[in-house]
């Protein structure tokens, strides 16, 4: 069989993804750089008989996909800082009640309106942290147009089997270009498909927090009946104030996510064998700093990248393993240094440098290549 | 890192830059199984300001996708000819066109002003398609794809009863970039 190969752009790749993943629903309200999302889901979904809907902003957008998840949809929002911010209530909604959803975030320049039509990689800590109260997510850094589909169909998977929220951070550079993109064929990728709960309405428990499995969620309208709230609830659905069902709903929020972490991690490893300077890098700095690395070698400098593909949760069992061998830790990103704490946090006894550009502009490979010569000589 | 070839369209917006560059992109890539990039860079406004659209294109793997050494520009306004020139390489060409560019000052690499805007009014009977004659001229120029791959990528993205008229500015675009060549 012949590949289908096209030339597309990253935002067109992210609506690729979605169809081949099944995606069911889309709502959203436009906002460059990510626009292209909807404005291809707008063409696309209705032809094959799914939902595109254009609400009046963004948080009426996201509470839309959360109600046809709860239908049974697989559902997916997109927007970018500004319109991510105002869906911060219901992205902790979606945590709470665990209703699977995929939230993508094309990143611009912030903080507020700031640079619409410019890169920046400003909110990754607002995907962690951005709703209140603890709580786990899933984000995926993609790196290219390729992954931004492939990704997009992975988010899907994950969102339905650990039912959260997953975001895909990608950021104006990547949504943008234009590459390669080796579409796959349904068959050829896994699917994870929305399944009604194996038992019957009458004993059916929305969710467990003690098995360590995670309950499917049952379409609204197949006869299953439950309660579904943002105030802390037990097993049935119903708000509870009594301390041990708090405790065990709080524990599973999180170990749902962080006891599956080796299921949902995805990481590179590019020439760390021999390194003495380890890049942790991500998204579109991590292209350019593939580059920076290959001019360091050529002039002699061993250096490395390592590059989470899943950036939340975070790898903390491989940097802190890699900080072991590696004293020299880089970590470039288009903010003013936001996963370098999480790195910090791993590194043991190891040096970590940021170098951290917020000029509207990518980090160059040369400005990465400057910067590891000058740590080199440390 | 060497292999890579670097093309700068610069222009504002609403010239069809970007349409250029991604057919330039889709010829390379997809007619000739090289890898491409095609990236752009405007602002918050949908007509008007200084835009430019990028193409990379390489035998290797694209890592950096941005345009910083560039070989081949053209530029279809003042602005972007000033603002953007100075990533150009000492040994890059630059094309102008004689109508739209007349401040030189600041001019990198091997310069040539030539009549695209003329030879559309002239030829085409308007200024639709001065984006498709400076893809032409970037082409013949390079070599980087063949006539007929660029054709082909052309024809997939042109809206239908306008496949002559592209045809005829691709074609414009050649023969002007044949008279560089021969001049030289």
């Amino acid at each position: 069989m012949t590949k289908n190969i096209k030339l597309m752009q990253g935002n067109e790749a992210i609506a690729e993804g979605a169809v081949i993943a099944g995606c069911d629903f889309f709502a959203g309200y436009p906002i460059t750089p990510s626009s292209e999302v909807a404005e291809i889901l707008s063409s696309k979904l209705p032809k094959i008989g799914r939902v595109f809907l254009q609400m009046e902003d963004e948080i009426a957008a996201l509470g839309a996909v959360l109600g046809a998840a709860l239908g049974g949809a697989k559902a997916i929002t997109a927007s970018s800082g500004p319109g991510i911010s105002l869906k911060q209530e219901h992205i902790g909604y979606a945590s709470m009640c665990e209703i699977p959803c995929v939230i993508i975030n094309v990143m611009r320049g912030g903080p507020s309106t700031g640079l619409p039509t410019l890169p920046a990689q400003g909110d990754v800590m607002q995907a962690k942290w951005g709703t209140h109260g603890d709580h786990a997510i899933i984000a995926i850094t993609p790196s290219s147009v390729n992954e931004s589909l492939y990704e997009t169909i992975r988010a899907f998977n994950l969102a339905v089997k650990y039912r959260t929220p997953v975001l895909i951070l990608t950021d104006e550079i990547i949504g943008h270009m234009r590459e390669k993109v080796v579409i796959p064929d349904k068959n050829d990728v896994e699917i994870i498909d929305v399944k009604l709960p194996g038992v019957p309405p009458e004993k059916y428990n929305p969710y467990n927090y003690t098995s360590g499995k995670v309950t499917p969620l049952a379409p609204m309208g197949e006869g299953y009946r439950y309660h579904v709230t943002g105030l802390i609830h037990g097993e049935t659905g119903f708000p509870s104030q009594k301390t041990d069902v708090i405790q065990n709903a709080q524990n599973w929020l999180m170990d749902k996510i962080y006891k599956n972490i080796k299921d949902i991690e995805k990481f590179e490893e590019f020439q760390i064998e021999d390194a003495d300077i380890l890049l942790v890098a991500y998204g579109s700095t991590s292209r350019s700093s593939r580059q920076a690395i290959r001019m360091a070698r050529s002039a002699g400098i061993k250096a490395g990248m390592f590059r989470p593909i899943t950036i939340w949760p975070f790898p903390d069992e491989q940097v802190s393993k890699l900080s072991k061998k590696i004293k020299k830790i880089l970590v470039p990103e288009m903010n003013m240094g936001q996963i370098i704490f999480e790195v910090q946090r791993n590194a043991c006894g190891s040096s970590v440098y940021g170098l951290n550009v917020v000029s509207g502009e990518p980090i160059t490979p040369d400005q990465i290549y400057e910067k590891i010569k000058e740590i080199s000589k440390t | 890192m060497s292999d890579r070839t670097e093309f700068r369209f610069a222009g504002s917006g609403g010239q069809g830059l970007i349409l250029a560059g991604i057919v330039l992109a889709d010829a390379a890539a997809i007619y000739e199984n090289k890898n491409a990039v095609q990236t752009q860079s405007y602002g918050p406004e949908a007509r008007g300001g200084s835009s430019k659209s990028e193409v990379i294109i390489s035998d290797s793997p694209i890592e950096y996708p941005k345009a910083t050494m560039v070989d081949y520009m053209v530029a279809l306004t003042q602005e972007s000819f000033t603002k953007y020139i100075k990533d150009v390489k000492d040994n890059g060409i630059v094309i102008a066109d004689k109508e739209l560019v007349a401040d030189f000052s600041n001019a990198k690499g091997k310069l040539y002003v030539i009549d695209m805007v003329k030879s559309a009014r002239e030829e085409l009977g308007k200024l639709l398609g001065l984006n498709i004659i400076a893809l032409g001229v970037l082409v013949e120029l390079s070599g980087i794809v063949s006539h007929e791959s660029i054709e082909q990528a052309l024809m997939k993205r042109v809206p239908k009863g306008f496949e002559d008229y592209n045809k005829k500015a691709i074609e414009i675009g050649f023969r002007l970039a044949k008279e560089i060549k021969n001049n030289k």
